[in-house]
């Protein structure tokens, strides 16, 4: 219970800062929202008052704390760039990319975790070294290479999907999933090799302890060792590793949408900070901070489940 | 700035990684050429007859503005796109010509217009159009509150008023040949506050939905006072990459793309039909007129022989294109000042001559400024780019996103030099020529000469066509004797439209009507 507090305390103050310093990045860069609105009907006058109406003549850290209170108190603000309510931008963008990144975790998890143990089984034989090696030349390729390849491949040649048809899940819920298929395979891809690698060796590594060898020479099998006790040990590590990986498979889908034609979050966000939109990419912002924090606490609470020695602190 | 950077060059690398692998299965780009058909009325009337209903997905390079409202949208390609929602009292066609639209007929009498509105024009929301929504809508563009108003040749008006439920008069100041092609702007309902969201007009399609970064939906309007559109419904989905745009097309998830470089074009095999027209924009090195070399007239003369546009022309677009010379294009058919296309040749020699007699015999430091998102600005920079290092200068391609662009290049002038294309708000030579006066806000290239502002002061009150076309014949040759800046171009527009369609037709302004598209039998 202590420990959920202090996770929820250091998640507010993560969003904090996190939240600071994006408004603070847009003082940094060139234009502000006005630029994109008014383009080349651009007049100074125009642009002052443009900016008097969006209040954008007071301070930065007035305004800050304005967009705080309003954000605490459930107002997201209005978007700069599409005249629409932030929460309602979000709400039509954020199933999109949480579906895709469930598919491409179920994918992951269902492939890598059978993969590793059974590499892990049959260490050093043929087997193992054609897929170790294998391994090691998926890890190092891009997702959007992959997804690139994929839909020139299955859309293109084979003509198994349709690239750029994408339906929204409000239309056609099946065709949606469907269509996000072969991107959250592109992430999958790379990620399944990390997975693999590092639950082989974790499992490797376990197999050397001392407290396998009494549990070999207490009569057990192979089989009920690996199962039953060093598994257990040996996942911890990945456990972390998915975590990290769901931040990662969203941060990742900015690129796949853009491949795919994908109108997400990531999408979204890009062409905010392209309009210097930030009601929008605040609360972007905010969601994938609570995102990454959320995934990394469940880790922690997941892992002291599998090993109670495990103190969460 | 570091990251936007860092994720371009990914997507440049995911562009080209995209082409090569397109590139390789496509075949050579002859096959293309068997399949191009161009916009004449021969090649439209051989395929068939038109049918009626149907729907067709267009794939669109960027998302619309912010705000839908007519009045307040700033990019050309929302204006391209709303063409098909909105109409004014007169509208252009695809001659070129101003034909009455909301309005039946119209009559000008030197400085009165007086407009007969048409019996029954109904809005999008079924309400008919009222003498009441037009004077609304003109003078919402002609009001000063901000400074210039939204349509600077409206500062013109003296007295706008509804004579009765069926006449609108306008009085100008001063008579002007070249007011009417104004009057196409937007007429809306009156005080209808949800214009930003959900606009509302009187076209031949009406607004359905957007979605941000995804669609944008208009649909048949049933009770359309002329000629009913052939389509029932028409998605503009949002393809914001070149790679998106092959790819979409390859996979035939769109049915018509424009505004295709010839790249593009080769790697779609004869899946298409091509059509050829132009851009209608002037396409130059905007040169920063207060940067210090640039000053000098000598530099900005070498800098146009040191270019080659047929080389530009044939490097980006296989040819494709029409050179220019001053700030005006050829769909301008009367206006266009055809004699200062080649007024300056390619001759690098005599580009580093001049060079050394402005005593910048070792060149200097030239950025070219280029907004990333607009793939021909930047393909001629690169080879523009090469065209003045060999002439000696030092020049560097700087490519911006879109944000930084107008921040620094346009609204703040804080530049050397740029690549762009500017098109015509109206079919009037005004229109491209208003921009470079020394009062306008628009003139980011700072040049100013007394010579031209006078004769702007008066093209306004000039009614005799043949004088009209003098005046702007010499203002033309202003800009190019003072190399205010490089011309290059017309830029060709290529676009893929589906087999199964026809009967799209370009304009001479950058418009995209689509009430003509039809599927045919």
């Amino acid at each position: 219970m202590k420990y959920i507090f202090k996770k929820l305390v250091s998640l507010i103050i993560i969003l904090f800062i996190v939240s600071l310093l994006a408004f603070l990045a847009f003082q940094v860069i060139p234009g502000d929202p006005t630029t994109k609105i008014l383009g080349t009907e651009y007049t100074p006058e125009r642009a002052h008052a443009l900016r008097e109406a969006m209040g954008l003549n007071r301070p930065v850290i007035v305004r800050y704390f304005e967009w705080l209170k309003n954000f605490l108190m459930g107002d997201f603000g209005t978007s700069y760039s599409y005249s629409l309510s932030v929460k309602e931008m979000l709400a039509g963008k954020l199933p999109i990319t949480f579906v895709l990144t469930a598919i491409s975790f179920t994918i992951i998890t269902v492939i890598s975790i059978p993969l590793g143990i059974l590499l892990a089984k049959f260490e050093g034989t043929w087997l193992d070294r054609i897929f170790t090696t294998m391994n090691q030349t998926i890890m190092s390729i891009p997702p959007f290479f992959i997804g690139i390849v994929l839909s020139y491949i299955f859309s293109i040649v084979l003509k198994v999907f349709v690239h750029g048809d994408f339906v929204s899940y409000t239309v056609d819920p099946v065709k949606f999933v469907k269509y996000l298929f072969f991107p959250a395979i592109s992430i999958a891809i790379p990620r399944i090799a990390m997975t693999v690698k590092l639950l082989r060796s974790s499992i490797i590594g376990e197999m050397d302890k001392d407290y396998v060898r009494t549990a070999f020479s207490r009569g057990n099998s192979r089989d009920s060792v690996l199962y039953r006790h060093v598994l257990k040990n040996s996942i911890v590590p990945v456990v972390t590793f998915l975590a990290v990986t769901i931040a990662d498979i969203v941060a990742g889908s900015i690129i796949i949408e853009q491949v795919f034609g994908i109108p997400g979050l990531g999408r979204l966000l890009v062409s905010s900070i392209f309009n210097r939109d930030f009601p929008v990419v605040q609360a972007i912002v905010v969601i994938l901070a609570i995102l990454v924090v959320t995934v990394n606490t469940l880790a922690d609470i997941i892992n002291q489940y599998i090993d109670p020695r495990i103190k969460l602190r | 700035m570091k990251k936007p950077i860092r994720f371009f060059a990914v997507l440049t690398a995911m562009v080209l990684m995209g082409s090569v692998l397109t590139a390789c299965s496509s075949g050579s780009p002859d096959t293309t050429e068997a399949n191009q058909t161009t916009n004449n009325a021969e090649n439209n009337s051989s395929t068939g007859e038109p049918v009626y209903g149907g729907e067709i997905t267009v794939g669109i390079a960027q998302d619309l503005d912010s705000s839908l409202d007519p009045h307040q949208s700033v990019a050309a390609g929302t204006d391209e796109v709303m063409f098909n929602v909105f109409e004014g009292l007169v509208k252009p066609t695809p001659e070129g010509d101003i034909i009455p639209a909301v309005a039946e007929s119209y009559e000008v009498d030197g400085t009165t217009y007086t407009f007969k509105l048409r019996e029954g024009v109904k809005f999008h929301n079924g309400d008919t159009v009222t003498v009441d929504d037009i004077v609304y809508s003109i003078s919402r563009c002609a009001d000063t509150s901000e400074g210039t108003p939204r349509v600077p040749a409206f500062s013109a008006i003296t007295s706008l008023k509804a004579l009765d439920d069926k006449t609108v008069e306008i009085v100008l100041n001063a008579p002007n040949s070249e007011f009417l092609p104004y009057l196409t702007v937007a007429i809306i309902p009156a005080d209808y506050a949800d214009q930003a969201t959900a606009p509302v007009g009187t076209g031949p399609f009406k607004y359905v939905s957007r979605s941000p970064q995804e669609n944008f939906i208009i649909e048949k309007f049933d009770e359309y006072w002329g000629e009913p559109a052939y389509l029932d419904k028409i998605t503009f989905k949002i393809l914001d990459s070149a790679e998106a745009v092959v790819m979409s097309l390859r996979s035939g998830s769109v049915d018509f793309v424009s505004h295709l470089t010839a790249s593009q074009v080769a790697e779609l095999g004869g899946s298409y039909n091509i059509l050829e027209g132009t851009m209608n924009l002037v396409q130059a090195v905007y040169l920063n007129n207060t940067y210090e070399p640039l000053q000098n007239e000598l530099v900005r003369k070498a800098l146009c022989h040191a270019v080659n546009i047929e080389e530009i022309l044939l490097l980006t677009a296989d040819g494709h294109g029409a050179p220019l010379g001053s700030s005006m294009y050829p769909s301008f058919k009367k206006f266009f000042n055809e004699d200062l296309v080649d007024y300056y040749d390619y001759n690098p020699e005599k580009a580093k001559e001049l060079l050394k007699e402005a005593g910048y015999e070792n060149g200097f430091d030239l950025a070219i400024t280029v907004p990333s998102n607009y793939t021909p600005h930047v393909n001629t920079a690169e080879v523009v780019v090469e065209q003045f290092r060999a002439v000696g200068i030092n020049a560097k391609v700087e490519s911006v996103e879109w944000a930084t662009w107008l921040s620094d290049v346009y609204q703040g002038r804080n530049y050397q030099s740029t690549i762009s294309g500017f098109d015509a708000s109206a079919m009037t030579g005004r229109a491209m020529l208003e921009r470079w006066i020394s009062t306008s806000s628009k003139n980011f290239i700072q040049f100013y000469n007394d010579e031209y502002d006078a004769l702007f002061e008066e093209s306004i009150t000039t009614t005799d066509d043949d004088k009209l076309i003098e005046i702007y014949d010499r203002m033309q040759e202003i800009l190019t004797e003072n190399a205010a800046c490089v011309y290059l171009q017309d830029l060709a527009d290529l676009v893929a439209i589906n087999p199964a369609l026809d009967g799209y037709e370009f304009y001479p302004i950058y418009v995209m009507d689509l009430s003509g598209v039809h599927y045919v039998k």
